[in-house]
């Protein structure tokens, strides 16, 4: 299935992405309105790594998913290849922030929790992240 | 007498993995579900949240409403099981039915531990706290003047005082141990888990215990004498293994399992509360009775009795909680060195030794000031590298001491992590 891909060789560290993320879920149509003087609360973040490395992290939809298997209360799950999260059920108990391998979980302000769901439930096709990576160095592909 | 080619007994997490392992690769064998408890699934951890009001019956369903169906599981619920003969592969039930099975997952849980106090017989409302119905026993029975006395604060006890604290007049907690949460804390960290439930009211009487009770009346063997409405009686729970043991299945605290979840019986495998493991850190073996390992090893177990060899060796003891706010996540072993930090709003020890992470302990609060990071912000990268026994020397220790991150962690390593399919 396809995922979301980051190259570091090509990664600017410009934070695009975050707000394409952040951006995403909000129902507006322009950016700068929806996002301006609020603090941001994306599902992918820009790491910076020795040497001017920087690459962006988000969740990896895994083969073996041990947020989904780790779940108290059943609202992880993965259908179609993607986990997702269902914020009804979801009670904040952060068992899978203890349990993502890549940090990939993010609490919101609400106490429970949030995640990249590959933007299937906002756009055709392409995630966000990726449409908006002004060096395409996110890509959205099968490997 | 009913045939069925994997019979399972229990009904929560390590029952579920169990289902869900075996469907990955046997979609259509018969599958039975036998419990004690008449409930569709359930997050057995809520429980608190049901009386806190931040779930219902409804959404604390462990699984979709449609899951037994859609995995075209049997149930018998509200039925015990009394006994396994591993020989003849048959499960007996209460009432006498007996039941033919090809693999059997005994995921029998716990049960709570009530250790013989004086008078216990003659307090009038007591309950324990460890099922749906014990919950919903004592949602019914408490009102705003109830006077409460949790014995034992440990997880059980101070997740139901965080349940009902604004639905009754006080509580109080009696705990032989010394400092709050021993099982999951060091003595600093219990500490400041202690000191947010004294500023929300709680009353502790720690490093004693109940001499006698009267009715409503409590005497400790410290000389305190206290009254009480309501008892919640929290101290501990033991494994259910009677059915295992009596088959003749070993057992130590808890049932024996190896790393595919299979008991010292053919054809019989255990899971979850009612198991001890091998505890990836120290090697010791320990009953990790918590949520994700349950399912770990049900869903093993599952993969198993499919007839697929499959293992489970990565447990470790992680929990993730909440009490007034506070956070904590910690997991692994706090054993060798350790890195600390401590500001106050934000504690952090990670422990340490031999080229390894052994373990770690993060506090901080849930809902952190705009603009922090929550201490615990990304634990699960701590998580996987003590599972892994990632070795200290392939990333930048300090970096990942006060930050966990992707970062510390060498090119080839990032690239393995985030390349390709996982």
């Amino acid at each position: 299935m396809k995922r979301v891909y980051v190259d570091e060789k090509w990664c600017l560290g410009c934070h695009l992405c975050e707000y394409y993320c952040a951006f995403a879920t909000t129902g507006e149509k322009d950016m700068a309105r929806a996002l301006q003087g609020k603090t941001i609360h994306p599902r992918i973040h820009i790491e910076d790594a020795p040497n001017d490395v920087t690459f962006a992290v988000s969740c990896r939809h895994c083969v073996e998913p041990l947020c989904v298997k780790g779940c108290i209360s059943g609202a992880l799950s993965k259908t179609d290849g993607v986990v997702s999260v269902d914020k009804t059920k979801c009670i904040g108990c952060y068992t899978c922030v203890l349990s993502c391998p890549y940090g990939c979980i993010v609490p919101t302000e609400d106490g429970v929790i949030d995640k990249c769901e590959l933007c299937v439930a906002t756009t055709e096709g392409t995630p966000r992240c990726v449409a908006g990576c002004p060096n395409q160095a996110i890509v959205f592909e099968e490997r | 007498m009913s045939n069925y080619k994997y019979v399972i007994i229990g009904n929560s997490a390590a029952a579920v993995g169990c289902v869900e392992g075996i469907r990955r690769i046997d979609e259509t064998g018969s599958i039975l579900i036998i419990s004690d408890e008449q409930h569709h699934t359930y997050g057995r951890p809520l429980i608190s949240y049901l009386l806190l009001g931040k779930t219902d019956l409804q959404r604390m369903k462990y699984r979709p409403d449609d899951w037994y169906t859609v995995n075209n599981v049997d149930t018998k619920l509200g039925v015990r099981a009394t006994a396994i003969d591993a020989a003849a592969h048959t499960v007996t039930l209460d009432g006498g039915e007996v039941i033919g099975y090809e693999k059997l997952l005994a995921a029998t849980g716990s049960n709570p531990f009530v250790p013989p106090m004086g008078g216990l017989d003659t307090v009038p409302h007591k309950f324990t706290f460890q099922t749906l119905d014990s919950a919903i026993a004592l949602g019914e029975a408490i009102t705003p003047e109830s006077r409460v006395l949790i014995i034992g604060a440990g997880l059980i006890g101070l997740k139901c005082a965080e349940g009902i604290i604004d639905r009754v007049q006080s509580i109080t907690f009696i705990d032989m141990a010394d400092r709050v949460l021993p099982s999951i804390l060091d003595a600093e960290a219990s500490a400041i888990i202690k000191t947010r439930c004294e500023e929300v009211g709680i009353r502790f009487h720690l490093g004693d215990s109940v001499k006698e009770f009267i009715g409503r009346h409590a005497v400790t063997n410290q000389g305190l004498e206290l009254d009480f409405d309501i008892a919640v009686l929290a101290v501990g729970v033991r494994p259910n293994i009677a059915l295992v043991k009596d088959a003749g299945g070993d057992c130590g605290r808890a049932i024996t399992v190896d790393e595919r979840s299979a008991t010292s019986l053919p054809d019989v495998y255990a899971a979850g509360d009612c198991t001890e493991t091998r505890n990836a850190v120290t090697g010791d073996t320990m009953v990790m009775a918590i949520l994700p390992n349950a399912y770990l090893q049900g869903e093993t177990a599952g993969i198993n009795m499919a007839g697929v060899p499959y293992t489970f060796t990565k447990a470790i003891p992680c929990n993730a909680i909440g009490f007034f706010g506070k956070h904590i996540l910690s997991g692994g072993a706090y054993v060798g060195e350790t890195h600390f930090e401590n500001d106050g709003n934000s504690y952090r020890k990670l422990f340490y030794s031999d080229d390894h992470l052994n373990g770690f302990i993060l506090i901080g609060d849930k809902h952190p000031p705009e603009g922090e990071t929550p201490a615990f912000d990304r634990a699960g990268i701590y998580t996987n590298m003590i599972r892994e026994r990632t070795s200290l020397a392939t990333v930048d220790f300090d970096a990942i001491a006060r930050h966990p991150g992707l970062a510390a962690f060498a090119p080839s390593v990032r690239a393995e992590y985030l390349g390709g399919e996982r």
